[in-house]
């Protein structure tokens, strides 16, 4: 069997009395995205910040490419690439000195330094700011500049955590892009998301993380057959309506709906047989839904059938995702 | 396919990769710490102006009262202007908390944990950029001294030896205040607690007026804590006379300081979260 790229296996951590993580076990394959999910404090920085050899585990042990992260922290740094959720570039230096600093840091040979940083600048799309200050750059550009540090001494394994959160969708999408070149030349890529369109779109298998523990290890695509393909959601017009209609629902169809305000969902094996039902059941009830909707299910779905809550959508920069910082 | 096998592991083990490592990347990160004082002028401009108030403050002020104690033959800015140099290597090195502890809330201290850096190059980084911005105060100071009346009595190269000292010093008090910057880790409060432990060493010193004014208890601190012995050493080397055995007092706590503080600073940069 192909040694895996990382290995994680009981891994704990506690600050204090908060346990941050729980007993956490996964494998990543070689030259594969794989992606960790989960919303604000869950656990996925750190996760990271254990294999980036940050932060030593409290119990339980992690590999990269083999290697301990903590009895061979010196090795693992010369493999791995780490891509924060702030954008982790000096402000004050430009966008190419900040590179060449990584690039000295690193210990590429000297001659090799400055074209690497050049031919990055031009990959990223910064090479007309590449001599301005950071300070001076959007914050789309520094997120970009930040991916592209950790890709200077071309690490076999990347760390992306939460890459795009705070991008904007064309900035996201040539990021997406990046990521998958990198994954067809090789690179393991591990990423942090709270966007599960994000994992869905990137990665080939998925842990969902939730409150320190594991909740789900799986492809995005079995994890979406495991619990039907299609979701319906009906919106009524009131809280007390949705309650009735789920109890008609429940009683009479066997299939029971979540209810979440005036909205009631379901994820059906048969989903366009099951509407007719609900339709002419509800109707005979005097139970019109204001709209009804049938799409795809999303891992966010996925999310809310395992946890029971929603993941928080939405930009969040907030520092207590971070993990350790008291 | 992606190479899977590690390159060879350096620095581990054999001393002197392991220091041909830390001068290597220590000078990496002195380099960036320089940059950004070269961009960020009021960094170096606020390091400039507290020493030219004091040495103006000094001079002017307290000048006439101080003048009269001294030893006869001693003017007031020939005893001062040693003082300043210590005074401002010592109040400089708050940066070195300062700047550590702003490294530490943005997220390039975690990406410089995870590199295969030295770990302590990060404090040999700042530092060692500290003492090149010392090298400059204290160059800028010695040109207001002249312009004030300063003058050297005991020959250029004695002076110059002065000024090492006032270095080394400056430096051995960075590595105290590395500590501090790494253990309290936002820069405001890095501020708050380095003055009221600065502002004891520095008044309570031979650096702007002689101990002998002072009550007997307080003599007893003031002649044997470290700015006073290297104020002592540098004007001895200004002034001239027997300097061997004070030199030697002031370079014991500056190995003192830094065989103490540089471990503890390491230990910090490797735990801190």
């Amino acid at each position: 069997m192909e040694r895996p790229a990382i290995k994680v296996v009981g891994l704990s951590k506690h600050f204090g009395s908060l346990v941050a993580l729980d007993q956490v076990d996964f494998e990543v394959r070689p030259g594969a995205v794989f992606g960790l999910l989960g919303p604000n404090g869950a656990g996925k920085t750190t996760v990271i910040r254990i294999l980036t050899t940050i932060l030593h585990p409290s119990a339980g042990r992690a590999e990269v490419l083999g290697h301990d992260v903590v009895r061979e922290a010196a090795t693992v740094r010369r493999l791995i690439g780490l891509a924060g959720q702030y954008a982790a570039v000096d402000p004050n230096l430009t966008g190419r000195e900040n590179l060449r600093l990584i690039g000295r840091l690193t210990q590429l040979p000297r001659s090799r330094v400055r074209p690497r940083a050049s031919a990055l600048l031009e990959r990223f799309d910064l090479a007309a700011a590449a001599d301005r200050p950071v300070r001076t750059y959007s914050g789309g550009m520094r997120r970009r500049l930040d991916v592209a540090a950790a890709l200077v001494p071309e690490p076999p394994v990347l760390f992306l955590d939460e890459p795009t959160t705070g991008l904007d969708p064309q900035s996201r999408n040539a990021l997406w892009e990046l990521i998958r070149e990198l994954v067809s030349d090789g690179t393991t890529v591990l990423l942090t998301t709270q966007y599960l369109e994000e994992a869905d779109q990137l990665a080939e298998r998925v842990v969902v993380v939730d409150e320190g523990r594991v909740i789900a290890d799986d492809t995005p695509a079995a994890l979406k057959t495991h619990l039907g393909n299609t979701v319906i959601e009906l919106d009524m017009d009131d809280q007390s309506d949705a309650v009735k209609a789920a109890d008609v629902i429940a009683g009479r169809l066997g299939e029971t709906p979540q209810v979440e305000g005036t909205r009631l969902r379901l994820s059906p094996r048969n989903a366009s047989g099951l509407l007719r039902g609900i339709l002419n059941l509800l109707e005979a009830d005097g139970l019109v839904p204001r709209t009804v909707a049938v799409r795809e299910s999303s891992l966010d779905d996925v999310f809310l059938a395992l946890t029971g809550h929603r993941t928080q959508t939405g930009p969040t920069t907030d520092s207590a995702n971070t993990g350790g910082k008291p | 396919m992606t190479t899977t096998t590690a390159p060879h592991t350096h620095a581990a083990g054999q001393p002197g990769r392991r220091i041909a490592a830390t001068v290597r990347d220590g000078l990496a990160v002195a380099w960036r710490n320089l940059i950004a004082l070269r961009r960020v002028p009021r960094l170096l401009v606020f390091s400039t102006i507290q020493p030219l108030v004091f040495v103006l403050m000094f001079r002017y002020v307290f000048g006439g009262v101080v003048g009269p104690s001294l030893p006869p033959g001693v003017s007031y800015v020939d005893f001062l202007i040693p003082g300043i140099f210590v005074q401002t290597a010592v109040f400089g090195s708050m940066n070195t908390a300062i700047g550590l502890a702003t490294d530490m809330q943005t997220g390039l201290m975690e990406r410089f944990r995870s590199l295969p850096m030295a770990r302590s190059a990060v404090l040999v980084g700042r530092t060692t950029a500290d003492l090149a911005r010392n090298v400059f105060v204290v160059a800028l100071m010695t040109g207001v001294g002249f312009a004030l009346g300063f003058r050297i009595h005991a020959g250029v190269l004695a002076f110059l030896g002065g000024v090492l000292l006032v270095l080394a010093f400056g430096f051995a008090m960075s590595w105290i205040f590395a500590v501090v910057g790494m253990a309290v880790g936002d820069p405001e409060t890095a501020q708050a607690a380095a003055f009221p432990v600065l502002a004891p060493l520095v008044f309570a010193s031979s650096a702007f007026v002689p101990v002998h004014t002072m009550p007997g208890w307080l003599q007893a601190f003031a002649n044997h804590q470290p700015v006073s012995q290297t104020a002592q050493a540098v004007r001895i080397l200004v002034l001239g006379g027997p300097a061997t055995s004070a030199v030697w007092q002031a370079l014991a706590w500056d190995v003192g300081i830094v065989a103490v503080f540089a471990p503890l600073g390491v230990w910090f940069y490797r735990r801190a979260v």
